[in-house]
């Protein structure tokens, strides 16, 4: 029989950790990345990943780790594959270790942890305040290894544009273009994963990086796979507002020892403190995000009456910041000019995370066979709201379940890539080549750039920490406008190599249809959970809403489904963070 | 008089065999601004100073918190990235881009680095694990050695040592600061210490630490302010020792 080789698409952490399970077996695989994959957007995260090391003599467990992800997520995520996730957490901080992840350690040389919000352990192993890209790199090595041996093969400025499925809806390999050459052509693969990042660019202004569009997982969804609980989206409550970008303030911060306030009747009030007493600043993103939100909207108490608040490290030694958070007081001097261990930080909610994403089953698999998902453009470990520190964890952790079950599948199918008719290679390979010559062809009035900062405005404005019903109609509403205004869009940039603006315009078609999924997705939703939040609806509804969204792809818009969330192995109760609501932590024999 | 406009004078080449010319563009002047986000401007309305519609500049960037390391580019001349060169922060007048001067150019303001990811090859920069399996806890480190080692770990491969460097050019084969640092780096890991010998073979030839000038250029670019200057240093010393070592155990 014909070699198989797998195609992995995306080289962040989640891309590289089942490529690095895929070559170990000795299976080749073709790895496909819009950039460099050291330039991947899993170095921005920060603070740090948990693993219940329990390093810190404090009886940390697996379970209570789960229990934690589980309540922190309000109940949305299938228990299930959070377990396993938090039971491997340990192994794998253990193997990035060793393949030279510069993890900060104790006087005794341990690997040492530090507090997160939603916790009242330490549990999260961090390297300063690069975790993200220490993590990223150490990957990176194991797989150039992996490539001076012939296993993989890199397709670094390469974007993905579709899958090629054939007539019995298996996906039998990739069609994609070169950034700089302009070429499109068609990579066969037994079978293809989307490891594909999130996309914070929907939203304009985010944490995320420029390449993190969603374009990937949106193609996918318009062929016919499923988009899950697209209406969950992080914002994290410290970003640093910019123009260009909103930037990360670490949760480490807080976890460190540093403080949120804004001034009240001319005295700074600690707000979380008092609202929150059993968590105070360390309360999960999504309540830490309201409760700022709060503050500076609603009660008009934001520094100088701008939306904004501090955040305070100037009461700890500046040696320990300087060790611990390094990373962040760079970026803030930097950016800001400041300098965070003198004066306070003044910060704002940004949009950082997608809960969401392609809907899998527990090995990862999309509905379509052969097509897989894993990473943040996966949606099964963080329910309605991402725990700080999970997401390096569960980027890594998918990595390590999906590398295995392609190889899996790979054992179970019969036919090779060469078997498949190479018409099915053809037929999508020249629908691509249409829809690229269709959009370099586009001489409209409008301006693509502009399109997507309104739709950024308006996605920002509506669609983030408070939802109203009305509004959210009236963002669909305009959604589907500026899908009849991308019609009209003119390039200026009619040359044949490196073109930035054609690739840009089909990203933006399809970081509208995703848009789409996330607005209706929160307007079908009439409770609060997590991250979404109706003041029409304040209260967790699980007799209708403990479901996942699945949102499928149709001429006429999304269409939706829901599904029951497994709950098979702690029961939902209410979320509180004013007093400790979790319930006695034990695990189930 | 508050400034109104922000002048630039880019380096322009539409793709790498042609010629490069200079075109200006102006930009209405916003507090709080950075390089990456007057390219943004610019591609909203891409119209150069003389009023002419013109293709878009190009350029690499992606993080725009100066982690990815792939907005590099000389600004007035100094290597650096373009997100983290706010422009309240850079001298008033004509602020000029080009792009890096030691890697081919692609088109515009971007350029090809694979040359600083083949040399990572060549060092041998990574651990030799038996597998991505739970072997039980790594080895217990010294938190002053990890602290160094951490430093070093930082480069983000943008390539602001080699552009800088005198002994980096096209006459020469010197890799430079980048990949030799990472030998440096994974010797001292404790795992990756037991390739050391290996990995300090790869420097010791031409192209290696011995074309090192010592001109320092590399430490004072470095976004990441990484003590390249002690890291090879600290080189220079292993691969001398090893090399008198292999010569008398010959």
């Amino acid at each position: 029989m014909k070699k198989q080789k797998v195609i992995v698409v995306g080289g962040g952490l989640s891309g590289l950790m089942a490529t690095i399970k895929i070559a170990e077996q000795g299976i080749p695989v073709d790895l496909i990345s819009l950039v460099p994959v050291k330039r991947s957007h899993s170095l921005c995260a920060q603070g740090g990943i948990n693993a219940a090391l329990d390093t810190k003599g404090q009886n940390d467990s697996t379970w209570e780790h789960f229990y934690d992800t589980i309540y922190g997520g309000d109940f949305l995520a299938n228990q299930p594959p959070v377990k396993a996730m938090c039971d491997a957490a340990p192994g794998i901080i253990h193997y990035m270790a060793r393949a030279g992840v510069m993890f900060s350690r104790t006087p005794e040389g341990l690997l040492d942890l530090r507090l997160f919000g939603g916790v009242k352990k330490r549990r999260t192993a961090f390297a300063g305040a690069t975790t993200g890209q220490q993590l990223l790199y150490a990957c990176d090595e194991q797989v150039r290894r992996y490539e001076v041996k012939g296993l993989v093969t890199k397709y670094e400025g390469w974007e993905f544009l579709s899958a090629v499925i054939d007539e019995n809806r298996v996906c039998r390999g990739i069609v994609a273009q070169n950034l700089t050459t302009m070429e499109i052509r068609v990579f066969k693969g037994d079978a293809v994963l989307i490891a594909t990042g999130g996309a914070g660019m929907i939203y304009g202004k985010s944490t995320n990086s420029t390449i993190n569009t969603g374009s990937a997982a949106s193609s996918i969804y318009q062929q016919g796979v499923a988009f899950a609980n697209g209406e969950f989206v992080q914002i994290h409550p410290t970003g640093m507002i910019g123009e260009d970008k909103n930037r990360l303030m670490s949760e480490a911060a807080r976890g460190e020892g540093g403080r949120i306030w804004t001034y009240k009747d001319g005295k700074p009030w600690y707000f979380l403190e008092e609202w929150y007493p059993a968590y105070g600043n360390t309360v999960p993103r999504d309540i830490a995000a309201r409760a700022i939100y709060k503050v500076c909207v609603e009660m008009g108490l934001g520094i100088d009456g701008k939306n904004m608040v501090y955040l305070d490290l100037t009461h700890l030694d500046p040696e320990f910041l300087e060790r611990r958070l390094g990373g962040i007081l760079e970026i803030y001097r930097n950016f800001q000019g400041d300098d965070p261990t003198k004066v306070p930080m003044k910060i704002f909610p940004a949009v950082h995370y997608f809960m969401g994403g392609i809907y899998v089953d527990w090995n990862h698999q999309t509905e379509i066979p052969g097509l897989f998902a894993s990473g943040e453009c996966d949606y099964m470990y963080h329910g309605a709201n991402r725990l700080g520190a999970n997401s390096l964890l569960s980027a890594l952790y998918s990595g390590t379940v999906v590398g295995p079950s392609i190889v899996e599948y790979l054992k179970n199918i019969d036919k090779t890539t060469d078997d498949v008719k190479s018409t099915v290679y053809d037929s999508q390979l020249k629908y691509e080549e249409e829809k690229y010559k269709n959009i370099c062809q586009m001489s409209g009035k409008e301006n693509p750039y502009k399109l997507h900062e309104e739709m950024g405005d308006i996605m920002r404005e509506n669609v983030t920490i408070v939802r109203y019903n009305k509004k959210l109609k009236e963002t669909d509403e305009k959604l589907q406008e500026f899908m009849e205004r991308w019609n009209n869009i003119g390039i200026s940039d009619n040359t044949q190599w490196s073109n930035q603006d054609v690739m840009f315009v089909r990203q933006l078609r399809n970081m509208m249809e995703l848009a789409r999924v996330i607005t209706l997705g929160a307007l079908n939703r009439n409770e609060s959970r997590g991250s979404h939040y109706k003041p029409e609806y304040p209260e967790r509804d699980d007799e209708n809403w403990l479901r996942t969204t699945k949102a499928y792809w149709t001429e006429n818009g999304p269409r939706f489904e829901y599904e029951e969330v497994d709950t098979s192995l702690v029961k939902p109760v209410p979320r509180k963070y004013d007093v400790d609501g979790r319930q006695e932590v034990k695990e189930a024999k | 008089m508050a400034r109104e406009y922000i002048h630039l004078k880019i380096k322009r080449q539409k793709d790498p065999k042609s010629q490069a010319y200079w075109e200006e563009f102006k930009v209405p002047y916003k507090p709080n601004q950075n390089v990456v986000g007057i390219l943004m401007e610019i591609r909203k309305n891409p119209v150069n100073i003389k009023g002419e519609k013109v293709a878009p500049v190009v350029w690499d960037c992606n993080c725009l918190e100066e982690v990815c390391g792939a907005c590099t580019m000389l600004i007035n001349g100094t290597p650096r990235q373009a997100c983290s060169a706010l422009i309240d922060k850079l001298p008033e007048g004509v602020i000029t881009l080009e792009p890096l001067s030691k890697f081919p150019v692609i088109r515009d303001l971007m350029v090809d680095r694979q040359i600083m990811f083949e040399n990572l090859k060549k060092v041998k920069a990574w651990v030799e694990t038996d597998g991505c399996f739970d072997l039980g806890p790594p080895p217990r480190m010294n938190e002053k050695e990890r602290a160094w080692a951490y430093e070093l770990s930082r480069c983000m491969t943008c390539g602001c040592c080699l552009e800088a460097c005198p002994n980096v050019n096209s006459k020469s084969p010197f890799m430079g600061a980048q990949a030799l640092s990472q030998v440096t780096l994974f010797n001292m890991h404790p795992i990756g210490k037991m390739n050391r010998e290996e990995r300090l073979e790869t420097v010791m030839g031409r192209g290696g630490i011995v074309d090192c000038g010592n001109s320092q250029n590399c430490v004072k670019v470095c976004p990441k302010k990484i003590p390249l200057d002690k890291s090879l240093a600290q080189l220079n010393k292993e691969t001398t020792l090893h090399g008198i070592i292999s010569w008398l155990s010959k």
